[in-house]
């Protein structure tokens, strides 16, 4: 696994971050200026990679591109997978990626300004495609297997997890680079914050995102990317490498509903067919990690679902976007990681900021502070605009 | 401007911009063979010409342009 994100640019970061709950969300005062209702985001440095890539290579990079080559290298590092073994093997990558706004808008504002579409130079079209990020590390690891994007709005990387799972399952590849990725500047959510959904509450960045919390009033964008090295049972045994969890259930659902607004059947329905999928019952669930991004709807909807399907004395539950803001495309990817670094080092990270449940999270077994407890099986939701949904259960090897 | 004053500026966009090697920038030097520039280096080379000289190359310009020298020697006769 590896991870790039607003609360760690490593899993030891990111977990000393988790068992703190500590927050990467900033108030970034230059979206005031540009006309945002809301100042909030976690917040990423872009890497240098001028010492490990190429000139060409860096060329074609957008930012979603540089934090994924990050996050897989350390994945890759994690895993004991080197080139020499990508380059032998037939390796895939699937990566969740629904957006390169920042790319797209600085390039056309170069042609805009010299009326000429050669001078914005050779990287612009390979940094604008949604695709960038798996054209790229393809190309920079020289990977001969499955290679595509999956778009999928907030469920992006989710789904590219669970749809690398059932490659691998049916014997389609023996190893896939899965992930997903974020751009995390304010041009790429400009539009969200219009729909008016982003938290407002001035000047207290740590505080803004609450999600179940009953005076929660939005959530927080925010971004980096996310890698898991997912590989047959077989092919891990053989390698000798650390298998550190299994996943065991992909669900998905279409909410055939509204565009933004989320309901509880189709959440409910994702979550099911990923129990029935792992042949678990309900009870051997110990943890949720919960889409809540903070919004007034998302939240309440998603905490009735959750006990619709596990009911009374259900297993724990918090939302890490507490603590990140909400990753959108990466956070299907990147909240199994937090979920996986959980069980792999034995707590429960707290959805902080929840000092007032509302109605229906009361009725959840919500943790509002770190808690140390044995991991065996997570469940890890993640639902996207037009109704997309995805459930992914893992458990841990005996 | 001069033909010293060109070659100063293409060199120092080659190394610090498309990070060529200093020791491979010699007038003889082959644009593809030796200083590893490939088809894409070479719509960067026009961005990089026209932000650095104000004029604008086009892909046939680059017909029998092979060495450093012949690169020198075009930008010469666009800018003058």
């Amino acid at each position: 696994m590896g991870i790039y994100s607003c609360i760690g640019k490593n899993k030891q970061e990111v977990k000393e971050s988790l068992y703190n709950g500590s927050s990467g969300i900033i108030y970034d005062e230059k979206r005031k200026d540009f006309g945002f209702r809301s100042c909030f985001t976690g917040h990423v440095e872009e890497p240098n990679l001028k010492k490990e890539l190429t000139r060409r290579q860096r060329t074609s990079m957008g930012e979603e591109a540089m934090y994924s080559y990050v996050s897989t290298v350390e994945a890759l590092d994690q895993a004991g997978v080197d080139q020499a073994y990508l380059e032998a093997n037939e390796v895939g990558i699937l990566f969740g990626n629904d957006s390169t706004a920042k790319s797209v808008i600085d390039s056309i504002d170069v042609i805009r300004d010299k009326k000429d579409t050669t001078l914005v130079g050779s990287g612009a079209i390979f940094k604008a495609m949604n695709s960038t990020v798996t054209m790229n590390l393809s190309t920079i690891f020289k990977l001969t297997g499955v290679n595509f994007t999956i778009s999928a709005a907030c469920a992006s990387g989710s789904h590219a997890i669970g749809v690398g799972y059932q490659m691998i399952k049916s014997g389609m590849q023996e190893m896939i680079i899965c992930g997903g990725a974020q751009e995390i500047n304010m041009l790429a959510v400009a539009s969200f914050d219009g729909l008016g959904v982003f938290a407002t509450e001035k000047n207290n960045a740590a505080k803004a995102s609450k999600p179940f919390d009953k005076d929660r009033n939005g959530l927080i964008p925010s971004g980096g990317a996310a890698t898991l090295i997912l590989e047959s049972y077989e092919s891990a045994i053989k390698r000798g490498a650390t298998i550190l969890g299994e996943i065991v259930g992909y669900g998905f659902s279409s909410n055939g509903d509204h565009i933004s607004t989320p309901n509880v059947e189709g959440p409910s329905r994702a979550m099911r067919k990923a129990l029935d999928q792992s042949g678990l019952n309900t009870s051997v669930v110990d943890y949720v990690n919960a889409h809540a991004t903070s919004t007034p709807v998302g939240d309440a909807n998603e905490a009735k679902a959750i006990f619709e399907v596990f009911g009374e004395n259900g297993p724990y539950v918090s939302s890490t976007k507490s603590m990140t803001g909400h990753e959108c495309w990466m956070a299907g990817a990147s909240e199994v990681i937090y979920s996986m670094l959980m069980m792999e080092h034995g707590f429960i990270a707290p959805n902080i900021n929840l000092e007032h449940p509302d109605e229906d999270s009361a009725k959840l077994n919500l943790v509002k502070k770190t808690l140390d407890k044995k991991i065996d099986v997570f469940l890890s939701n993640s639902f996207g605009f037009g109704g997309t949904n995805s459930a992914l259960i893992i458990k841990k090897l005996p | 401007m001069n033909k010293e004053e060109i070659v100063e500026k293409v060199n120092f966009f080659l190394v610090d911009e498309f990070e060529v090697e200093e020791d491979d920038m010699s007038p003889d030097a082959n644009l593809k063979e030796t200083l590893e520039l490939d088809s894409l280096d070479f719509v960067d080379l026009v961005v990089a010409v026209e932000s650095n000289f104000g004029t604008k190359l086009i892909g046939e310009d680059f017909n029998g342009v092979e060495t450093l020298q012949d690169f020198y020697d075009l930008i010469e006769r666009k800018i003058s």
